[in-house]
């Protein structure tokens, strides 16, 4: 299949060959880099800081037992399954929404990826008001896939929305089939986006304390809070925390054999034209049926536990009136974390895939390890850097923001990512050629063809913040309140019913940037029409 | 171009969100913080109650008090990576261990002697580098339909029988269970504890706190409940009387089980507002902290200037309480250890 995924001409051999103008952007490219690494290197200089403190004596017992080998067992299992279903759950989604005319799709572009915006607690709670009894493996898996496919959806989608029909055409042409079309032809070129969202569930899940939260399944990062909670050792957690940072280690270069060298550029040099949609012909019912369940069980058990609180809690009341001040304030937080993410993600990614090289591609990597540490690691990082260096930043909005970003780069970078691939520079090179300057290049031509991975890389981000604890209450302005830290202070005191609104309001803001993602890919596909 | 109209549209909403992000973070990088009249208290306790005690200090000395809540534990790593530049004047929790794993390393102040005298002084540190505010008690909640009273254990030991298999509900990861492992430990030695703990192990659920394990026993899920009191209070104040289907139930007395758990407040020794955190520790000890205490929906037990509860608990001075004390408790690294040794954690 290597005609469909035609190796550009070595990447690394254009830097020194082209216009004089062009070297610019390399440049920035690189700063931008550089500071997104520095970024991330902040919290794991902590981190590996504070693991060479304690005692080796230490480290073996809490290391050498037979519960780390369960736990690390448990971790991996989870890691594993849940990664398969939301990758196939996430794709099928994706495709349904994206090149085919089921009904009701700006719906479901918006119903699809609200599962991130709900915090652990009220999933936790939704299901076990309805069960109960669900706990164990099973139990976790079911509930993290429920709760993580967005990560795969969304890039996906947006994949899928960016991507050339030529190739598919050809395919067509050449005698596949409609599904081995897509098999061969489509998945190959969505694959950096399915990877990549793969890539965000498998490292979210070694660090994730949401499954033992929601139904009782301990994994690897137990072990890490119970030396933070109740061993008040820093340094034996973070010592803990290195096993995922080699766990992750491992599993960014598997991904990287995966995804191997093909590069998905668009076949032609033509103007941006939105693949057909497919009918699903005797498919719409099962396939209406599959993403009503998903819906239903991932969306709707969690907002039936909200409406219950808000009809039964004792605490119900009209909610006060900072609630409005909260929600900006996450709205604002989220928003910035957001932007900036992005803003670092297209750097890193340009020059991971324009600029391939050892240094580049380290970098890359280096931007997906916060995904797999725990938050409360990354953000102790900060406290004792900014403690230390910047105490002026310390606990101010821009701490958090950047606390944020740097929690949510890999988000940004797995939806930026495919959207990178999938431009060529040689669109580039001939707006350059025509004698435009760099910048109005980048901002006529690159930015475009960005879009929608900008968006996806937005959206994910600013869902991800406006729901994000851990780091917020260690580094949020006092005074400044978010809805995730009110509901965390009603609910733990049992206050369900006056938490409630704020889960909504958290659940309500996810929806915006999802609605604007929907509105624009739609949008680009009309004016594609044209 | 509409193309360009959007994208120029999308730009400028991220350029606009990032800029009134980035001067909100002028306007609320707290101007005031170095006012002597204001003092930042880091609070592990109970939100609601935390905010009526400020309330009841601020009307009282003009002081204005800036409150950070988190879970302790985490208060407590923030506070050692903080070391001398932490902004928190006094630190309030809902246990002792995280206060007495402080003091060890040297970064409280101690507490004014007249202070320490509110509260009996069994119930604060011995070194007295932070005080008792209020406390509360563990016991066994259990499933009214599934179990009679009669059928209850009379020790906290005898949830490790066999005939408990599959019944009970406990949460090893909270700050609450560790001083259960320490009184056992002291009372019965610590082959008796080890032995419980893997008993325990065999027939239990593991939960990840103990709103869960109390929410779990109510609806049925467990039997029975290892918790602290105020738990099953504030579930029933949530889901009102006709949603409770548990109950509690009192250990025998002096049962290693029946075992006060203190919650305490102290001066962080970084502090450059001592008297005014001085004055927030006297005022939450005083007879009208303590009254706010005795009304709260908390449900904790005022423990300082001889102030009664008016809620409905079992009078304070009814609690058989097992003989441990709050150096007993020490800064619970020990019970640690034995649970993870055994693998429960």
């Amino acid at each position: 299949m290597s005609t469909f995924a035609p190796s550009e001409p070595a990447a690394s051999s254009g830097w020194a060959r082209t216009w004089a103008g062009r070297r610019r952007w390399p440049l920035v490219s690189i700063a931008g880099g550089v500071l997104a690494a520095g970024l991330v290197l902040l919290p794991l200089v902590f981190l590996i800081d504070q693991a060479l403190q304690p005692s080796w004596g230490e480290i073996e017992r809490l290391l050498l037992r037979h519960k780390t080998a369960v736990l690390l067992w448990n971790t991996v299992r989870l890691a594993f399954a849940c990664t398969i279903l939301c990758a196939a759950i996430g794709v099928a989604a994706a495709w349904c929404v994206e090149r085919t005319t089921l009904p009701g799709r700006r719906w479901w572009a918006v119903a699809l990826v609200l599962p991130l915006g709900i915090p652990d607690f009220v999933v936790g709670f939704g299901w076990v008001s309805l069960e109960p009894g669900l706990h164990g493996y099973l139990a976790a898996v079911l509930i993290m896939t429920l709760s993580l496919y967005p990560l795969v959806y969304l890039p996906v989608a947006a994949a899928l929305g960016g991507i050339d029909p030529a190739l598919e055409e050809v395919g067509r042409s050449l005698g596949l089939d409609p599904w081995r079309a897509f098999w061969r032809v489509t998945l190959r070129q969505i694959a950096p986006a399915v990877l990549g969202g793969c890539l965000l569930v498998t490292l979210g899940l070694l660090a994730e304390y949401g499954a033992f939260e929601i139904v009782q399944y301990q994994t690897f990062t137990v072990a890490i809070f119970t030396e933070f909670n109740l061993g008040f050792d820093t340094a034996a957690a973070c010592a803990l925390s290195l096993v995922l940072v080699l766990l992750s280690v491992a599993v960014l270069g598997g991904e990287l054999a995966l995804s191997g060298r093909g590069r998905s550029l668009r076949s032609g040099a033509g103007a941006r034209r939105p693949a057909p949609r497919v009918s699903l012909g005797r498919w719409k019912a099962p396939a209406l049926v599959g993403l009503i369940a998903l819906s239903g069980l991932g969306l709707g058990v969690p907002i039936g536990s909200l409406v219950y609180w808000l009809v039964r809690g004792g605490s119900t009341t009209l909610p006060p009136a900072s609630i409005l001040t909260d929600t900006w304030h996450t709205a604002e937080l989220s928003a910035a974390a957001a932007a900036l993410a992005t803003a670092l993600a297209v750097p890193v990614t340009a020059l991971a895939v324009r600029h391939r090289n050892r240094v580049t591609l380290l970098i890359e990597r280096l931007a997906y390890l916060p995904q797999a540490l725990p938050g409360l690691v990354i953000a102790l990082g900060l406290v004792s850097f900014s403690v230390r260096y910047a105490l002026p930043l310390y606990q101010s909005s821009l701490e958090l923001i950047v606390a944020y970003a740097i929690l949510f780069l890999p988000l940004a970078v797995v939806g930026v990512r495919s959207a990178m691939a999938q431009t060529s520079s040689s669109l580039e090179e001939a707006g350059r050629s025509l004698g435009r300057r760099p910048v109005v290049v980048w901002w006529r031509v690159t930015l475009p063809l960005l879009a929608p991975g900008l968006g996806a890389a937005f959206a994910l981000v600013f869902i991800s913040a406006a729901t994000e604890l851990t780091a917020t209450l260690l580094l949020h302005p006092t005074g400044v309140n978010t809805l995730a830290t009110q509901f965390w202070a009603y609910t733990s005191g049992f206050s369900y019913g006056a938490a409630a609104p704020y889960a909504a309001l958290m659940v309500a803001i996810s929806a915006v940037p999802a609605y604007l993602l929907s509105r624009r890919m739609l949008t680009l596909a009309r004016m594609g029409q044209r | 171009m509409p193309k360009r109209k959007t994208l120029a549209a999308l730009s400028l909403l991220i350029l606009l969100a990032a800029a009134t992000a980035l001067t909100a973070c002028g306007g609320t990088s707290s101007s005031s913080s170095d006012s002597t009249n204001t003092i930042t208290l880091y609070n592990g306790q109970h939100e609601q109650t935390t905010a009526k005690l400020v309330a009841g200090f601020e009307k009282q000395t003009q002081i204005k008090v800036k409150v950070r809540s988190d879970d302790e534990d985490v208060l407590g790593n923030q506070i050692l990576q903080e070391g001398s530049s932490s902004p928190a004047d006094v630190f309030y929790t809902e246990n002792t261990p995280v206060l007495e794993d402080l003091q060890e390393k040297g970064l409280l102040a101690p507490i004014a002697a007249s202070t320490l005298a509110a509260v009996p002084a069994k119930y604060s540190s011995p070194q007295g580098d932070w005080v008792g505010v209020s406390a509360r008690v563990s016991v066994l909640v259990y499933n009214t339909s599934q179990i009679k009273p009669s059928e209850l254990p009379s020790s906290i030991l005898e949830l490790a029988q066999p005939k408990w298999k599959g019944k009970v509900g406990f949460a090893p990861s909270e700050t609450d269970f560790q001083p259960l492992v320490t009184a056992i430990t002291k009372l019965d030695g610590v082959a008796a504890a080890e032995k419980w703990l893997k008993g325990l192990q065999a027939n239990s659920m593991v939960y990840p706190d103990n709103e869960t394990v109390v929410a779990q026993v109510n609806n049925g899920e467990s039997t029975v409940g290892i918790i602290n009191h105020y738990y099953w209070y504030r579930l029933r104040d949530e889901v009102g009387t006709s949603g409770m289907h548990s109950a509690l139930h009192y250990y025998a007395p002096h049962d290693p089980g029946y075992l006060l758990n203190v919650s305490g407040a102290a001066v962080l020794k970084s502090s450059s507002k001592q008297a005014a955190a001085q004055k927030f520790v006297a005022f939450i000890v005083s007879k009208a902290g303590q009254e706010i205490l005795a009304h709260s929906h908390s449900y904790e037990y005022p423990i300082g200037s001889g102030v009664l509860t008016a809620q409905p608990l079992k009078p304070f001075d009814q609690l058989q309480l097992a003989p441990v004390t709050i150096a007993d408790l020490g800064n619970g690294h020990a019970p640690l250890e034995l649970e993870q040794k055994l693998g429960l954690l």
